[in-house]
């Protein structure tokens, strides 16, 4: 049968141009035999596929959309509407081919996600290359990788060096430099240079895989909103059709009957929630932040007060160089002096001072002599035969030297949360270098973004001494700091604030403070390269590991909220609306369907502008999107 | 017990979900179903000693949807 064969688009020509001419030849020659002749023509061209459908679905005695409008459709023909049955069929497949079309939209930055995962592989086997898919390549194998492909296995470097945009996996589309022995991501891709990789993940372990599969999940994890929606146009649809059979036999109206059918599938309403929330999550993972579902959307919208854990989350978790104070030397040779004396302590702090001194001065090739490691205390080395001494109070007065006068900058530094090191000779103390784990650099920006959004309570928890908490709290203008906690403390602390401010999120790095992410309302999980923890721990993972993409997942999450807000009451409205229509009889067949179809296609439009949101920089300072603190790992 | 995913064409007419659904509420063997909106899946979790895979499959073709892939 013909009818049946036509392609989707062939179908909506013809009935389009059917329903034309039936217009035209109702203006020119009048409602005749011929205009009902194509009438019905067009009727059937559209009508045929939606009469198919409803019949493969009565097999399994379900009452879908296609049936009401296939019995409305006969029923209009049954009373002579033949322009309503054809308007009414047309307007079906128009809106249901622009609705597919529109909705796939929303979904396309998941779907351009989805794509980036690589599809070829090029292996070293028996001497020469080979091109395989990258689920055969095997651990330990070596994976040649040129400019412009992807890396497509989690790896170490064995030769070579390039520059590798790493934004499939931190949303950060700046190229970082890499080269022998440094870890590479599959998903990532070479911009400049030629690398040998050798595998150590492959497959679904890599963390690109892993991060898909997540996002994946997500777009269909439902929001509280959604399932709540879903329940209420399950009980709707029934009801309409009582209704309208109630109506039909009370007033005989077959009309208003028929029009009640039509309209009785609240399909704005149905997809009100999931389109926002998929094109959120997809705005969100295009830039660095991953949301594990719709829930999670709604549970950060909600956020009352943010608890950060310390170190490795507001600080690098990386203790550095922050201030040297001398007293009768120059700096400069200070801090050379104490990294050519450190360079051989594999102690944290020796490490700050000599990466310190290699920033500014470059590689240290001074060699002292006669080390000697006193531990807890410090080292004694001799160069250009003079003995010094780099360490604690407790090192200097093992060696009679006097350090009580320098006790007042000591005290100072330490007040600050800083571990102070004096350097000396055998005549005295030559100075002190502070060193303490450094803030990010966005953090203080972010705890004032957060405020400035809302957020009643910003805290800190951390396992570090009370001092050195104080210290940062102080620097970032926290609201409160808890110290010295276990991390079953961190637990009981989330507990009282949620108990007091409501939605609690927690941020941390996932590494040890688990059990308080997992325990908080919302875990928000620092991700930078390579963590798996975070990404497996939060329910919102920050995967470029900058704090400030946390202002973004606040704001993100609060457009995306206040967006599937918008869509649930235009289309309660919409179906509240025409129901009113139907009933006092201002909404006829066609009408209806029309309204039905625009109120659908105005949801998804309106949820398409979520994709859009965050390419614009805000005003003011607030909130900017750029490469901030550290360089990822 | 088993959970399959079948991947459909994509979904995006909203009375699909509701359609779906209820056909494989009505399966004999089927305990529940999920029709996965965004990424045009339907996760079925159903009884392998009941119902086969291949036969969820079929209605779901016979339905007017067509089966892309399972996992």
């Amino acid at each position: 049968m013909l009818l049946k064969k036509l392609t989707q688009s062939q179908r909506m020509a013809a009935a389009g141009m059917l329903v034309t001419a039936s217009l035209i030849l109702n203006k020119t020659v009048g409602y005749e035999w011929i205009t009902i002749v194509v009438m019905m023509a067009s009727t059937l061209v559209a009508g045929v596929p939606i009469m198919l459908n409803a019949a493969k679905a009565l097999k399994y005695r379900i009452v879908g959309i296609d049936a009401l409008v296939t019995i409305a459709v006969i029923g209009a023909w049954f009373i002579g509407e033949y322009w309503e049955a054809a308007a009414v069929t047309f307007l079906f497949m128009f809106g249901n081919y622009l609705e597919s079309k529109t909705i796939e939209k929303t979904r396309s930055s998941i779907q351009a996600l989805l794509a980036l995962a690589p599809d070829t592989a090029r292996v070293r086997r028996e001497g020469g290359e080979t091109i395989i898919s990258p689920k055969e390549v095997q651990i330990g194998e070596e994976v040649i990788v040129k400019p412009g492909e992807k890396i497509c296995v989690d790896g170490t470097i064995m030769d070579g060096s390039a520059y590798i945009n790493q934004s499939a996996i931190t949303g950060e589309s700046i190229p970082v430099n890499k080269g022998l022995n440094d870890t590479v991501f599959s998903g990532t891709m070479i911009e400049s240079g030629y690398l040998i990789v050798r595998a150590d993940k492959v497959g679904e372990d890599t963390t690109f895989a892993r991060i898909l599969q997540m996002v994946e999940e997500a777009q269909d994890n439902k929001a509280k909103t959604q399932k709540f929606l879903e329940k209420f146009a399950r009980y709707y649809t029934p009801f309409i059709i009582i209704m309208a059979v109630v109506i039909y036999m009370i007033t005989q109206d077959i009309v208003m009957a028929l029009t009640l059918l039509v309209i009785a599938c609240p399909g704005a309403l149905v997809i009100s929630a999931p389109v926002s929330i998929v094109a959120g999550i997809g705005n969100g993972a295009k830039r660095g932040v991953l949301f594990k579902g719709g829930e999670m959307m709604e549970k950060l919208y909600a956020v009352k007060a943010v608890a950060f854990d310390k170190t490795g989350t507001l600080t690098m978790g990386k203790p550095a160089v922050t201030r040297i104070i001398t007293y009768g030397i120059p700096e400069k040779e200070l801090l050379k002096l104490a990294a050519i004396g450190e360079a051989y302590s594999e102690h944290p702090l020796a490490r700050a001072i000599v990466d310190q001194a290699t920033k500014n001065f470059g590689t240290i090739k001074e060699v002292p002599a006669d080390v000697e490691i006193i531990a807890g205390q410090g080292i004694s080395f001799t160069y250009e035969g003079q003995q010094f001494f780099i360490g604690n109070r407790k090192l200097f007065a093992a060696y009679g030297l006097q350090s009580d006068k320098y006790e007042y900058d000591l005290a100072a530094e330490e007040e600050q949360g800083q571990t102070a090191v004096m350097i000396g000779n055998t005549k005295g103390v030559l100075g002190i270098i502070s060193i303490a784990d450094q803030i990010r650099e966005d953090a203080e920006e972010v705890i004032h973004d957060l405020k400035s959004m809302g957020i009643q309570k910003v805290v800190m928890l951390t396992g570090d001494n009370t001092r050195a908490a104080k210290a940062i709290s102080d620097q970032l203008r926290l609201d409160e700091y808890y110290g010295e906690l276990l991390p079953q403390n961190k637990v009981q602390v989330l507990e009282q604030l949620q108990a007091k401010y409501g939605v609690v999120a927690m941020v941390g790095d996932g590494v040890n403070d688990a059990p308080a992410l997992a325990s908080a309302d919302l875990g928000i999980a620092m991700g930078g390269t390579g963590s798996d923890v975070a990404i497996e721990t939060g329910d919102v993972v920050l995967m470029s590991g900058q704090l400030s993409k946390l202002a973004y997942a606040v704001a993100l999450s609060r457009t995306t909220v206040r967006n599937m807000k918008q869509n649930i009451y235009f289309a309660l409205l919409v179906a509240a609306l025409l129901l009113i229509g139907v009933l006092v009889k201002k909404v006829n067949l066609s009408f209806g369907m029309f309204l039905h179809e625009l109120s659908v296609l105005l949801v998804i439009v309106n949820a398409i502008r979520l994709l859009g949101y965050g390419k614009r920089r805000r005003t003011g300072k607030s909130i900017e999107f750029t490469n901030v603190g550290r360089e990822v790992q | 017990m088993a959970i399959k995913l079948y991947q459909l064409e994509t979904v995006s007419c909203p009375s699909c979900i509701v359609k779906i659904e209820k056909m494989l509420s009505k399966t004999a063997g089927v305990h529940s179903s999920e029709v996965l909106f965004n990424s045009s899946r339907v996760r079925v979790s159903f009884d392998d000693n009941e119902i086969s895979s291949e036969a969820i499959k079929s209605s779901i073709v016979k339905l007017g949807y067509k089966v892309l892939g399972e996992k």
